[in-house]
């Protein structure tokens, strides 16, 4: 049997708040706070840095624009100059919506792409999916969970210190086998 | 401190948005309650069945298009535009209000908009289907119609790039696809509710499939709540792009009625307008079905009739601006086309269309009928028959008398044309139905956000 950590349940977002404020000052790095729905104020709370994910959208999109006014440069003026209606062959102010919207497409797939990465999802195996009463953590439970691989980890510890800030429900993280 | 302290603002509003004692649980099970409830109330049946009544004659008269060709439908010369674009409009319009509800009000932090966003959301997708079915089969030989896409091949054939039809089948196409990531990024952590809640292993697996993994850590809401914005920020000029670029197909065209400027602000506003008007319809019926008018309030019905009567205004100041540039430029054959619209052997169309889009929303100026759910009702029917009857104008109306009077006739649908307008009604109800039964008609993680004690800053004055 393998162990992967401790987890702890509180009643409110505010108790979690604070909980994540309390475990962030004890120097843990690896845990999470998990809830039912974001609560604001918890990247400070646990001291998260900014989400990068903004840069990774910002460079789709320009890649989506180039690639759009790209496409429709290279069709008309390279590829098969064509004289429809005595349309120029570069008419680049024809091209902006395709431009735009190609733009917006590659952004869109940034956001979500970019988000389930940085996520790791999709990942079907989780060691807080052990636990059983967990499970209410989607509808109205609100949960720390501490990881045993973060250097300052000590069963006995982290359970007390849990218990000692309001948490209830303690349990360890332990695999069937 | 005060027992009856002085209510702050958030818990008033969400009083009026989630009225009598809610909390975390009770609306998880009231919204998870109606995928989970092994009895199908009866009225959904009905309505199933009559859906698939609808798709069959949709998948017959297509069926026969293909192997007929268009010449089934009424179109002629002068009107080579009929009911498929008629219908495609009409259709796309409707689906503007879901990404502008879950887009533009979540920017600007409207919470009341979390009860109603995945149903409209879900009404787009399904809206935006049925609008691009048009294109794709009244191309006529549609087994070519990936000739839209830019594919290299072997006739050195391209998609001409600088024809506002290739830059609408680009938009719409691109609208289909953000809407749908944006549908289903909302909907990750409800199929987690769902697949925590599951009764059965197979209904564990399936949704839990879908929920990818979802644990709701806040590394996880973290980005995930970025990503959310940033769909709700590219989306806002993505929804007000895109009936512009569909006006475009009209405006860049030099028929007097159709080229003008004034078109891509006034399809935007009758598109905004028409998809409220779906949204109360489908509203209306969910919440009677399934009993939760606690959840989808008089406060939200009253809040998308006063946003009915803005774009309703707006849609009545295009009509009466459309007549009076007709006036003042001068131009014999566009004042003729607008006198034609009014006057013409087409007058009944004009009239619905201004009776419904400008006369109906009148009646929002006042709260009761805001509030009157019967009224709502049967006006938010009218509002899409009007905003129907305002593509019929435009299109319809305008192509059958333009310059020479030795090319005007006058335009008969038949049967065909009708059969495949009412089957997509059955492609539209029979998907949005299924979404009804099997996944949550509002976002459980967001409705839960209008509760005050979400909010970790509430109650912080002590």
């Amino acid at each position: 049997m393998n162990t992967y950590g401790v987890i702890a349940r509180f009643d409110t977002p505010v108790a979690l708040v604070h909980a994540a404020e309390k475990v962030r000052d004890a120097g843990f790095k690896d845990f999470d706070c998990h809830s039912p729905f974001p609560i604001h104020g918890m990247d400070d709370a646990m001291g998260l840095k900014r989400s990068k994910l903004g840069y990774v959208i910002g460079v789709m999109g320009l890649t989506g624009a180039l690639f759009g006014f790209g496409l429709q440069t290279w069709i008309h003026s390279i590829e098969y100059p064509m004289n429809i209606s005595g349309k120029p062959f570069f008419a680049y102010p024809a091209y902006a919506i395709i431009t735009f919207e190609l733009m917006v497409l590659f952004s869109a797939f940034g956001a979500v792409f970019g988000m389930m990465y940085f996520n790791s999802i999709p990942r079907f195996h989780h060691p807080v999916f052990y636990s059983d009463k967990f499970s209410r953590v989607t509808s109205d439970a609100f949960y720390v969970s501490i990881e045993i691989s973060d250097p300052k980890y000590n069963e006995e510890e982290v359970k007390s210190f849990l218990e000692k800030m309001g948490g209830t429900d303690i349990e360890v993280l332990k695999d069937e086998n | 401190m005060l027992e009856n302290k002085i209510k702050s603002k958030a818990e008033i509003r969400a009083e009026k948005l989630l009225p009598g004692n809610q909390n975390f649980t009770t609306i998880t099970d009231d919204i998870a309650g109606v995928p989970e409830s092994k009895k199908t109330p009866i009225q959904w049946w009905l309505l199933f069945g009559f859906a698939l009544s609808l798709l069959a004659i949709f998948a017959g008269s297509v069926g026969f298009l293909i192997w007929e060709g268009t010449g089934i439908w009424g179109i002629n010369n002068p009107v080579f535009w009929g009911w498929a674009i008629i219908n495609f409009v009409w259709w796309v319009g409707i689906g503007h209000a879901g990404t502008l509800i879950s887009a533009i009000l979540h920017l600007f932090r409207q919470n009341w908009r979390n009860a109603i966003n995945r149903f409209a959301e879900t009404m787009t997708l399904f809206a935006v289907i049925c609008a691009l079915v048009f294109p794709g089969i009244h191309v006529g030989r549609i087994w070519v119609a990936y000739w839209f896409l830019p594919i290299p091949n072997q006739m050195g054939m391209w998609p001409n790039m600088r024809s506002p039809l290739i830059w609408d089948f680009f938009a719409v196409f691109t609208y289909f696809t953000v809407s749908l990531l944006f549908w289903y990024t909302g909907l990750i952590p409800d199929l987690a509710t769902l697949r925590d809640r599951a009764k059965t292993n197979l209904k564990r697996k399936i949704y839990g499939f879908f929920a990818l993994g979802w644990r709701g850590g806040n590394r996880q809401w973290q980005h995930y709540e970025l990503a959310y914005l940033v769909l709700a920020g590219i989306s806002t000029p993505l929804v007000l792009s895109v009936h512009s670029v569909v006006s475009s197909d009209f405006a860049t065209s030099i028929i007097p009625g159709w080229h003008t400027t004034i078109f891509p602000p006034y399809f935007v506003a009758g598109a905004i307008y028409s998809g409220f008007g779906m949204v109360m319809t489908l509203s209306i019926i969910a919440r009677k079905v399934y009993n939760l008018g606690h959840i989808i309030t008089l406060e939200h019905l009253d809040k998308m009739a006063q946003i009915m009567l803005l774009t309703g205004c707006m849609v009545g100041y295009a009509y009466s601006m459309e007549f009076f540039v007709a006036w003042y430029s001068g131009n014999a054959y566009e004042s003729f086309a607008f006198v034609n619209r009014a006057l013409g052997p087409y007058w009944w169309g004009y009239w619905a269309m201004i009776f419904c889009n400008v006369v109906v929303p009148q009646f929002f100026w006042f709260e009761r009928y805001r509030r009157h759910i019967p009224f709502l009702f049967i006006t938010s029917i009218l509002v899409n028959i009007g905003m129907w009857f305002e593509r019929f104008v435009i299109v319809v109306i305008t192509l059958h008398r333009d310059f020479m009077p030795g090319a005007w006739a006058m335009y008969n649908p038949t049967i065909f044309d009708v059969s495949i307008y009412i089957g997509t009604f059955g492609l539209f109800f029979t998907g949005f139905l299924l979404f009804l039964r099997f996944l949550p008609m509002v976002s459980i993680a967001e409705a839960k956000l209008v509760l005050p004690e979400s909010n970790p800053h509430h109650g912080h004055e002590e």
